[in-house]
């Protein structure tokens, strides 16, 4: 991951600063900048924005949605709603595991895949569902997943 | 652009009624579900058929039409008759749909399926679809704020800022016996009568719940992708029956396209007098902005909500003070769920008196259900209160798609229960359902055939719910693990009588002790499972050691 922009930091800290309450959306938009949260530029925007790194720490732990390490490459995400949940999608987790090597939550050695568990994505219709990256797998097989991540992965560092 | 005033609004949409097409129109369903399913390639594909046979038609995409097992979906009406609706549309299939169908006037009867007319009823029969929430889903252009006028949009707004006062809409609302459609039923009428009564001249908040968090229900973002216009004018008027000049929308982030077009509708709006400064050119000032969730169940909870908005972790607390008094930033706030401002406008419009004349007892109106799960036609259906559950997963839904028998039907996701098939004929209102140990919730609706285990079931609910307790109080932060360990050691055969006396004494403890509904409502799922299901639990457990 890029190294904090401070250009970066002070953009996002100009835009929310002075709106009431906006710690969350500017922790958004770092994690958007970044893909996590990482520690320095969260140092750094807590200065820009005169809060303090443990209310950053406070916020970012509560809530499912920040990151504090860098994922993987690619990011596969696997439905666990309760659609998903009924058509199959603990032995797609299984299976992943099995082939990259990881449990859900964890990123591989190479940092190509990070495998992970969702909430409901909301297309209960095409249910089980994988996310790779942006892509959406619908109706998918754990005999078959695994080809079908390697085809829609990012290759490459 | 234009800033409407009263008058201008009802001329442009008398303009754009009478420039209604004659053409062909095109319709296809670009929701998230669409998209997932492979709607954008099929958009392409018909866009250059189109442009190939050099055919006058209208291209548009609209929101979700409600049957998401058959996406990509693609409608075709051809000088104002009545719609075919095709799905599971390739990019081939729709090159042949605009070749014979567009084209040639001849419908392609391969992937013909039931269109939303067909679907639905125009008058609300129990058993029957009726659309007033999802009325504009999947049929008109969520991105454009002339089709919404066209279809009466804030008409309603007008009538409430030219011709009505506070109480007037109160008594509507009163009269219609509308209740929150987040799950918990609280009579709307009393929450706006409440805000607007509190703290007269302060600042005061209204604030969409948008934080649709039940694993398996997506109504709220339906809407919000599907008619995003409906929801912000439900959120002016009330912002004006309140006082009002501020209101949020707090929305997951998970949601981005809802998000984008919720965006983009404000924008709209803002820009042609609809919202922003002297709306409608009656000097009322209310503005709206966007705050995303972060992944947090529990900022569901109203109070747990606006600590998020003020930016700290989204834990509860104890009410009375209630929101009306003190909410966020310490003002009056009023929190309403999607589907609760979505029915606003249609009410006002159509008069409390035709909205209450729908449902049964206190029930009123209809709800919006996202039916999943082992069933044939999974999808989002709007059905009048009072149908029954049986109404909705076999007729309107088909059946189980395995061809094995229902077992039961899950309500409310993880603060519900579980429904046997021996209640199916159970009628769907707040009441009923609580009675047998569900709640009506905010509208995902699981259906589970005779291969699903309620133990497991019932386990994967009380995992979500530890996973997203706040940790804030004990009963919940406690009790809801303690009883997880209880069922593991039954679902590993090493359970005993005893623990299931436990997981029940647990239970009632989490229900009387939590700060909030969330650890009031954890043991749902699985006090429903031990009450419906016990031989289930039973049959796991060690025999009874003789003395």
């Amino acid at each position: 991951m890029a190294a904090a922009a401070p250009a970066d930091l002070a953009t996002i800290a100009k835009k929310w600063k002075d709106k009431r309450g906006s710690l969350i959306m500017a922790l958004h938009d770092l994690q958007g900048r970044y893909g996590y949260v990482p520690r320095d530029a969260a140092q750094e925007l807590g200065k820009l924005m005169d809060v303090p790194l443990a209310r950053i720490y406070e916020v970012i732990t509560f809530y499912n949605y920040f990151k504090l390490e860098a994922p993987g490459r690619n990011i596969i995400s696997v439905c666990m709603g309760t659609a998903c949940y009924l058509k199959g999608a603990p032995e797609i987790v299984a299976k992943l595991s099995e082939k990259l090597g990881v449990k859900a939550g964890e990123t591989t050695p190479d940092k190509m895949f990070h495998l992970q568990q969702v909430r409901c994505i909301g297309c209960c219709g095409l249910a089980p569902v994988v996310t790779v990256n942006e892509k959406v797998l619908a109706k998918v097989k754990a005999a078959d997943v695994i080809d079908q991540v390697y085809a829609c992965a990012v290759k490459g560092a | 652009m234009p800033k409407f005033t009263p008058a201008e609004l009802d001329a442009h949409k008398a303009k754009l009624l009478a420039a209604a097409k004659k053409k062909a129109i095109i319709k296809v369903g670009l929701n998230t579900c669409g998209d997932a399913a492979g709607a954008l390639p099929v958009m392409l594909a018909i866009k250059e058929a189109v442009a190939k046979a050099g055919v006058d038609a209208q291209i548009v995409k609209t929101g979700c039409a409600g049957m998401c097992g058959i996406e990509p979906l693609v409608e075709v009406s051809i000088g104002g008759a009545p719609a075919t609706m095709y799905g599971q549309v390739t990019a081939e299939a729709a090159r042949e749909i605009v070749e014979k169908h567009v084209v040639g006037g001849k419908v392609v009867e391969a992937f013909k399926v039931p269109s939303i007319a067909e679907m639905s009823s125009d008058k609300p029969v129990a058993g029957k679809q009726y659309r007033i929430v999802l009325r504009n889903c999947g049929v008109i252009d969520p991105e454009s704020l002339d089709e919404y006028i066209a279809r009466d949009g804030y008409q309603a707004l007008k009538q409430t800022l030219t011709a009505m006062t506070g109480e007037q809409v109160i008594a509507e609302l009163e009269t219609a016996g509308l209740r929150g459609r987040g799950g918990a039923g609280f009579p709307t009428f009393m929450k706006w009568k409440l805000t607007r009564a509190s703290r007269p001249g302060e600042q005061k908040y209204i604030i969409c719940n948008g934080d649709e968090g039940d694993p398996g229900a997506y109504m709220d973002r339906s809407v919000l992708e599907g008619d995003p216009h409906a929801v912000i004018e439900g959120m002016i008027i009330g912002g004006w029956v309140i006082g009002a000049s501020k209101g949020i929308f707090y929305i997951r982030a998970e949601y981005p396209l809802a998000i984008e077009r919720i965006e983009k509708a404000i924008k709209q709006a803002r820009a042609n007098g609809l919202l922003g400064t002297n709306i409608l050119g009656t000097g009322f000032d209310f503005d709206l902005e966007v705050r995303l969730g972060a992944g947090a169940f529990v900022c569901g909870e109203e109070t747990a909500l606006i600590a998020s908005i003020e930016g700290k972790r989204g834990t509860p607390r104890p009410r009375p003070p209630y929101p009306a008094q003190k909410g966020l930033w310490d003002q009056p706030t009023m929190v309403n769920n999607v589907e609760t401002l979505a029915n606003i406008a249609q009410i006002v419009l159509r008069g409390g008196s035709w909205f209450g004349a729908i449902g049964v007892g206190r029930s009123k109106g209809t709800k919006v259900f996202a039916v999943t799960g082992k069933v044939k036609n999974p999808g989002l259906i709007e059905i009048p209160m009072g149908t029954t559950l049986r109404q909705v997963v076999m007729d309107i839904c088909g059946g189980t798609t395995t061809g094995k028998p229902v077992k039961a039907v899950q309500t409310g996701g993880p603060s519900g229960g579980l429904i046997p098939a021996s209640l199916l004929d159970t009628p769907i209102t707040y009441e009923d359902l609580q009675k047998l140990g569900s709640i009506m919730g905010s509208g995902g609706m699981i259906v589970m055939d005779e291969s699903d285990n309620t133990v497991d079931l019932s386990r994967f609910y009380l995992d979500f719910s530890i996973d997203e307790s706040c940790g804030k109080c004990a009963p919940c932060r406690i009790g809801g693990t303690q009883m997880l360990r209880t069922i593991d050691k039954i679902a590993e055969r090493k359970g005993t009588a005893a623990d299931i006396a436990k997981i029940k004494r647990i239970a009632l403890t989490m229900q009387r002790g939590s700060l909030c509904a969330l650890g009031q409502t954890t043991p749902n799922p699985v006090l429903s499972a031990l009450r419906y299901f016990e031989s289930e639990w039973t049959e796991r457990l060690l025999p009874a050691v003789k003395k």
